[in-house]
């Protein structure tokens, strides 16, 4: 392509943003809204995510020994569990510890008066899993190892998490099915619009000799401009309205703010961002690839 | 006299336009067209008479390739239109210029760019484009206007910025369909002037038009289409009336 005719083609296609204000507004207002729609929906479940996935690393299970057993069985039971792929993390707790841990929180100044440690036999591994679905068979494996007493968990947190992950999973997915069909459907509306807006001046070019690029060219920046506006708009909402919907929540529910931890709008960001201007880019470029192709075969 | 046979192809060397048993059906309806056998030479001028509906658009649309023919034979400027593939078509087109009844001018560009569009779309310079523009208007005699957009002209002004844009590229054939339609008889007589002069610099015009006036009184070759059939083609010839 001569030099000359890049140049008019990309002034051709910021021209006819400005030339069909109507449609253009209403192909940006549609890939705005349905990029609205996922970035608040995408900001909301990595949210949720996060916090789930915080409470699941406070999920632990504790592993007993029996008794009398030797400091060097301990270690291999260790060794042993920390080969597992589903742990993530785990602490040795001396009977020490965890008798001071208990007279701390539980007895204060009372605690003073033993002399010897009532918790003896509770030395135990602290063990953190990767992912809480996997906890039941964690603790089938950990409670068939020798020289394993007893082993503790919560089995009412693992199920509640492991419920919520698949929540989570099943409205993600219908979620986005709506979003994907809606915009479908309001996509193809400006479409039409823009189809028999333009089908003249596509006629007239073809009857001139345009070659099919040519003609295309124009309309393919238009689409990419309409899609990268399109997809900017919400995201410089959402980034606007972010924090302060994050202020609001944590002021309302005091109660939960233990619970709730946010993730950052930086990081929410770093994947809304590329993913955002990828889908206004892509919806655009094919909008207007559609759009003329059916056109082309004057 | 050599054995008369089926001819396919140019018979003569400067044969521009061959059409040989050419039919051509709609999928509603008769047959818009029926075995036209018809030679246009390079430099010709010829008029395309007829009633409404006697197939005169359908013929112009299988000139430019925008019809297929349903069969027979067609060849313009040594392409044959039946076999040409559709990534060639652009560069055929290049070689015509196109006036139709109705303009069709882009109505949001001034009158400028109507013209220069079509040059940038064979991707001239824009030196080149300077240069020419400017030019052709000249010779269609509104060098004057150049920065109005289409609805501040009058019908015979846009039809002169049709045939502007028709001519900027120097087609070797101008197609023409009722370009005359939409004018008074004084526009009109100046457009067919503009033609006959384009004609006499070389270029092969065929000019549709039920304008009987102008028919008669430009002694061109006429050739006239009945339902779908050309009952008469005639050096100098006049309109033709209906029974
Ligand atoms: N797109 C079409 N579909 C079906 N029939 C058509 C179409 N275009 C033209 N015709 C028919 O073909 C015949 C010739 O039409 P046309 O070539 O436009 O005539 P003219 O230009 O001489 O008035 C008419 O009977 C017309 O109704
Ligand atoms: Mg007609």
């Amino acid at each position: 392509m001569r030099i000359n005719t890049f140049f008019y083609t990309l002034k051709q296609g910021f021209r006819n943003i400005f030339r069909n204000k109507l449609f253009s507004l209403a192909s940006i207002a549609t890939i705005a809204a349905c990029l609205f729609l996922f970035g608040i929906f995408y900001a909301i479940v990595a949210n949720f995510q996060h916090i789930v996935k915080n409470a699941e690393e406070g999920v632990s299970v504790w592993v007993f020994f029996d008794e009398g057993i030797e400091d060097i069985r301990i270690q291999q039971i260790g060794d042993m569990i920390a080969k597992r792929p589903e742990v993530a993390k785990m602490d040795f707790i001396s009977a020490e510890e965890a008798w001071e841990g208990f007279r701390d929180e539980y007895l204060g100044e009372y605690g003073d008066g033993f002399t010897e440690n009532p918790l003896e036999n509770s030395a135990n591994y602290q063990v953190y899993l990767n992912d809480v679905s996997m906890q039941s068979a964690l603790v089938t494996y950990l409670e068939s190892i020798d020289g394993v007493r007893m082993v503790n968990r919560s089995e009412l947190v693992a199920t509640t998490l492991t419920g919520v992950n698949a929540l989570i999973a099943y409205v993600s997915v219908g979620i986005i099915a709506i979003l994907l069909a809606v915009s479908i459907f309001l996509i193809s509306n400006t479409v039409a619009i823009g189809i028999s807006v333009r089908k003249e001046e596509i006629n007239i070019m073809k009857y001139i000799g345009a070659t099919d690029f040519f003609v295309r060219s124009p309309f393919v920046v238009e689409g990419i401009m309409i899609g990268l506006i399109g997809a900017s708009l919400p995201l410089g909402f959402i980034y606007a309205i972010y924090n302060v919907v994050l202020t609001y929540v944590t002021d309302r529910f005091p109660q939960l703010s233990s619970l709730l931890s946010f993730v950052g709008v930086e990081e929410v960001f770093n994947v809304l961002v590329p993913v955002s201007l990828g889908l206004g880019v892509g919806i655009g470029f094919l909008g207007s690839i559609v759009t003329v192709r059916r056109h082309l075969r004057v | 006299m050599a054995v008369k046979k089926k001819r396919k192809g140019p018979v003569v060397a400067n044969e521009i336009i061959t059409l040989t048993n050419v039919s051509k059906a709609y999928s509603t309806g008769a047959p818009a067209l029926k075995d036209v056998n018809l030679h246009i030479s390079r430099g010709e001028f010829v008029f395309i008479v007829g009633d409404s509906g006697s197939g005169k658009s359908t013929l112009i649309k299988l000139l430019l390739r925008e019809l297929t023919v349903t069969s027979g034979y067609i060849s313009v400027m040594g392409y044959d239109l039946s076999k040409i593939k559709h990534r060639k078509i652009p560069k055929f087109r290049r070689n015509l210029g196109i006036v139709f009844q109705d303009f069709r001018l882009l109505k949001d560009r001034n009158v400028y760019e109507n013209v220069a569009f079509a040059q940038r779309i064979i991707q001239k310079s824009n030196k080149e484009i300077k240069k020419n523009v400017p030019s052709i208007l000249a010779i269609v005699g509104l060098a004057g206007k150049y920065k109005a957009k289409p609805r501040q002209l009058s019908g015979g002004e846009q039809q002169r910025v049709a045939l502007a844009r028709a001519l900027v590229n120097q087609p070797t054939i101008l197609l023409a369909d009722e370009p005359t339609g939409n004018l008074d008889p004084k526009n009109s007589w100046e457009i067919m002037k503009l033609l006959e002069q384009i004609n006499e610099n070389g270029t092969t015009v065929i000019v549709v038009t039920h304008n009987r006036e102008i028919v008669n009184a430009m002694q061109k070759r006429v050739v006239t289409l009945r339902r779908g059939v050309i009952i008469s083609d005639e050096e100098k010839g006049g309109y033709i009336d209906e029974d």
